[in-house]
């Protein structure tokens, strides 16, 4: 299935603002990142684990078990600093 | 139409005239308590000549419609207003109002720091300073994380995720 997955802040300066990600059906929040960081490079350093991220499904804050549907909007965003 | 309760924009706002529309025709408004965010010339030692502002078109306002049914749900309010900034903005600019009427006073200043305290820690929005030394990111702070858990809500956001 294919997911889209959108970057913003840091996040967004390393790797745009987004992009279409191929994943197996039931993939979840994790295993989007890990594939993300698969490719290496500028994906492995930005999506780092161990590294402050946090993450959006549909536009809701979810965490990493979270399930992701064919045309979901995933997120990837480093911690929120407004108001 | 109902006015809006939410509002992200680059304008300036103006906060008399924000409160004035909030309780307007409402005679059981017997408080009002607002707060106004605004951009400093200093953080943490570093001097900041000039800021940037940057959200989630979308999310943003659906976080923000969310907390403020929270707050509608948890104190005894008649009404909430928030008014984000985003783009470019200079020290003493105004980044944020929060605005909240209730019957008594008690419900409305807690209301208030209540939208904020959420709006710190779950509202997807990011500062990006300029300084002297060159731009960089904001750090989310651990203390805004606990503002929100004193009204029994994890953050997960500068801290550790629960």
């Amino acid at each position: 299935m294919k997911v889209r997955v959108r970057y913003f802040a840091s996040i967004r300066e390393a790797l745009g603002a987004g992009e279409t990600l191929e994943l197996p059906a039931d993939a979840t929040v994790a295993l989007a990142r890990a594939t993300l960081i698969e490719r290496g490079g500028a994906h492995a350093a930005a999506l780092a684990h161990g590294k402050a991220l946090r993450h959006a499904l549909d536009q809701v804050l979810c965490d990493e078990s979270a399930r992701l549907a064919e045309g979901a909007e995933l997120a990837f965003f480093p911690p929120v600093t407004g108001g | 139409m109902a006015a809006p309760r939410v509002t992200i924009q680059t304008a300036d706002f103006d906060l008399g005239a924000e409160v004035a529309a909030l309780r307007a025709g409402d005679p059981g408004v017997g408080a009002v308590a607002s707060f106004v965010g605004t951009v400093r010339d200093r953080n943490g030692g570093q001097g900041v000549q000039a800021m940037e502002l940057e959200h989630y078109p979308g999310m943003t306002e659906k976080a923000i419609e969310a907390m403020i049914d929270a707050a509608l749900q948890r104190f005894d309010i008649r009404a909430a207003r928030v008014i984000h900034r985003v783009g470019a903005l200079r020290p003493l600019d105004q980044i944020v109002l929060v605005a909240v009427t209730s019957a008594h006073r008690g419900a409305a200043f807690q209301a208030c720091e209540f939208l904020m305290d959420y709006l710190k820690t779950q509202a997807p929005f990011w500062k990006k300073e300029h300084t002297p030394e060159g731009a960089c990111w904001v750090d989310a702070r651990v203390s805004d994380d606990a503002a929100l858990a004193r009204w029994g809500i994890a953050a997960g956001n500068a801290g550790p995720a629960p």
